[in-house]
């Protein structure tokens, strides 16, 4: 072999630098990456666009009258209308949703990932329950009117025909139900099968697995679930005009009493919705601000879930 | 009375193996009686399916009380398989079926009125990854003694401390007990999951390559905690690893695939099943010995 002289080697030398040192523009990267950067932008544009508006729209209403607002009620007037119905009725609706959809789509989905067996049977029930989520809601308000207000009206509402805070809490259990069943059976396939078989292996039965292990290990991504329920059926109007929200006046439901649960009732994006249609500048600041106060109530509900899979998370 | 059972066992087995097996080789190895009163378990004409494909078949071992039997052989060959039988793990894989005989001391593990749990209570298991509970070390220990009713907090701790002393880890971790058991390492780990089924004082441990995921410093400390515990457990090893199990065992079963010429299906057969230094010095099938000397596998 032959040595190669100095010269040679500085002529490679300075060949190397001049290569890796060459500035090449890697254009569809670069397009791409503003493409990518360019949706979320917008995305969250819209969204800051969307607080402001409301923000400032509702400002009025939000700086000097809040507490009148948040402690009227519904009237003819705007500056003497107030949510605190309405806020009582989305409140026992979200309560509603936590004690009845969320332990039976969770059995459901306990029953679903670990104790059905895997066959053709659970197969089709899987897709069916994907399939509800994708349902409208106006759907499931049909539903609820002929279930829980025309059927069960008795016990539901016997003054108010069935058109209660019951009828309404059930109906929105029924829609965010396959929600939670997807997003909990979904955290319970992600427990690692290493963990249940730890438990078997030391003679745990299925439940004692299920209980001690498993449901640990999948409450963060069940919460998730929750949350996502909750503030959807906060925010669902379609299904509550069917099972007969009111829109106009509410002359009895003052106290806060659980008999109130059968009478006449509304809720907040009823009422938003009802404002938002009525004429003048001082409607449009109220509905405005209403829309401020669910979204600081979703938020809330939301942050308050959050916190709790955090404590969760932490404990795995 | 366990004695009595294991006898009338005993001139069951003897019955069937005249009848049906004659390539077994463990008659010449394992003294006339195969089914000795120290033998653990007595397995005969063990096959086991997925769905219809057959994954391991007539599968015969004795394995003897308070001594370390390894399953060795090429990947595929079901060792794992025949493995998860002993303790009914198996069940929890929906198409798994097993058929044949499969006596723990003198009982039929898969007649209908066995409780798989109990059998799991007695006969436990160490997997072949580290899979603590997300929880503390103490809690991690104390799951399975306070599924048998043990509530004392005095009494947990004795079990926890004892436990975690015959697996060699009480000293690494005496002062953070209540620590995640996920912060430790890999070989901590796994002492920690052979410390768990120690506490549930079962009779036999099962163990799934413990050591394939460590490394070897790990794994020596596991393998000289198999010695020091086999004086009290009947223990069970799957290994890849040839040189362990002729570091570590009493008997050695050596498992292959057959290929069928017709599906082109693989399963897993026993080849030989023998006292460790013959498996490993002076085989009887010539599969065996290419296997242990390293020109197949």
């Amino acid at each position: 072999m032959e040595l190669s002289k100095p010269s040679d080697a500085a002529r490679r030398g300075a060949a190397v630098v001049s290569d890796i040192t060459r500035r090449e523009r890697d254009i569809a990267g670069g397009v791409v990456r503003v493409v990518l950067m360019g949706a979320l932008v917008l995305a969250l544009l819209v969204l800051v666009v969307l607080i402001v508006d409301v923000v400032t729209g509702g400002w009025s209403v939000l700086s000097s009258s809040l507490g009148d607002l948040l402690t009227g009620t519904l009237g003819s007037k705007p500056e003497t209308s107030g949510l605190s119905q309405a806020i009582r009725g989305s409140f026992y609706i979200a309560v509603f949703v936590i004690i009845v959809a969320v332990p039976l789509g969770v059995a459901a989905a306990i029953y679903l990932e670990e104790y059905a067996s895997n066959g053709r049977f659970a197969r089709f029930i899987d897709i069916n329950i994907r399939n509800l989520a994708g349902v409208p809601s106006v759907v499931y308000g049909i539903l609820g009117l002929t279930i829980f207000v025309k059927m069960l009206g008795s016990i539901t509402g016997p003054d108010s025909n069935g058109r209660s805070v019951i009828s309404a809490g059930l109906t929105l259990s029924v829609l965010v139900l396959p929600i939670i069943i997807i997003t909990s059976a979904e955290a319970i396939r992600a427990v690692p099968n290493g963990i249940r078989e730890a438990g078997f292996g030391v003679g745990a039965t299925r439940w004692e697995v299920v209980r001690s292990h498993v449901l640990p290990y999948a409450a963060p991504g069940i919460l998730t679930g929750v949350v996502l329920s909750v503030a959807r059926a906060l925010g669902e109007a379609a299904p509550l005009i069917l099972v007969g929200a009111t829109t106009g006046f509410l002359t009895t439901g003052e106290s806060y009493l659980p008999s109130s649960l059968q009478e006449r009732f509304t809720a907040l994006p009823i009422v938003i919705s009802t404002w938002s249609g009525r004429p003048g500048v001082d409607w449009r600041s109220s509905t405005s601000a209403a829309i401020v106060v669910m979204l600081a109530i979703v938020l809330v509900a939301n942050a308050g879930a959050i916190l709790l899979r955090n404590h969760y998370e932490k404990k795995r | 009375m366990r004695r009595k059972g294991d006898n009338m066992d005993a001139d069951l087995n003897i019955e069937t193996i005249g009848g049906t097996r004659v390539t077994t080789t463990q008659q010449d190895t394992m003294g006339s009686s195969p089914s000795s009163p120290s033998a653990v378990f007595s397995v005969r004409d063990l096959n086991v399916y997925y769905g219809r494909f057959l994954a391991v078949r007539n599968v015969d071992v004795d394995i003897i009380e308070r001594k370390i039997t390894a399953f060795i052989g090429p990947s595929g060959c079901g060792k794992t398989t025949v493995l998860r039988c002993f303790n009914r793990m198996n069940d929890l894989i929906e198409t798994a079926r097993v058929e044949g005989d499969l006596q723990y001391r003198g009982i039929d593990l898969y007649s209908a009125n066995v409780n798989a749990t109990e059998v799991r209570r007695r006969i436990g298991m160490v997997f072949q990854k580290p899979n603590p509970f997300p929880k503390s070390i103490y809690d991690n220990l104390a799951f399975g003694p306070r599924l048998n009713g043990v509530k004392k907090k005095n009494e947990l701790d004795d079990v926890v401390e004892s436990s975690l002393k015959r697996a060699a880890l009480w000293d690494e971790v005496k002062d953070r007990l209540k620590a995640s058991a996920m912060g430790l390492s890999g070989g901590q780990q796994q002492r920690l999951c052979i410390a768990r089924c120690i506490a549930v004082e079962p009779d036999v441990i099962l163990m799934d390559e413990p050591c394939s995921a460590l490394d070897p410093i790990a794994t020596a400390r596991i393998e000289d905690l198999m010695q020091e515990i086999k004086k009290d457990y009947t223990i069970i090893i799957v290994t890849h690893n040839m040189q362990q199990a002729a570091r570590v065992s009493d008997q050695t079963a050596f498992f292959t695939t057959e290929v069928n010429s017709v599906s082109d299906l693989r399963t897993g057969v026993l080849v030989e099943f023998d006292a460790t230094p013959k498996i490993f010095s002076n085989p009887s099938d010539e599969r065996t010995e290419a296997y242990v000397t390293g020109r197949f596998g």
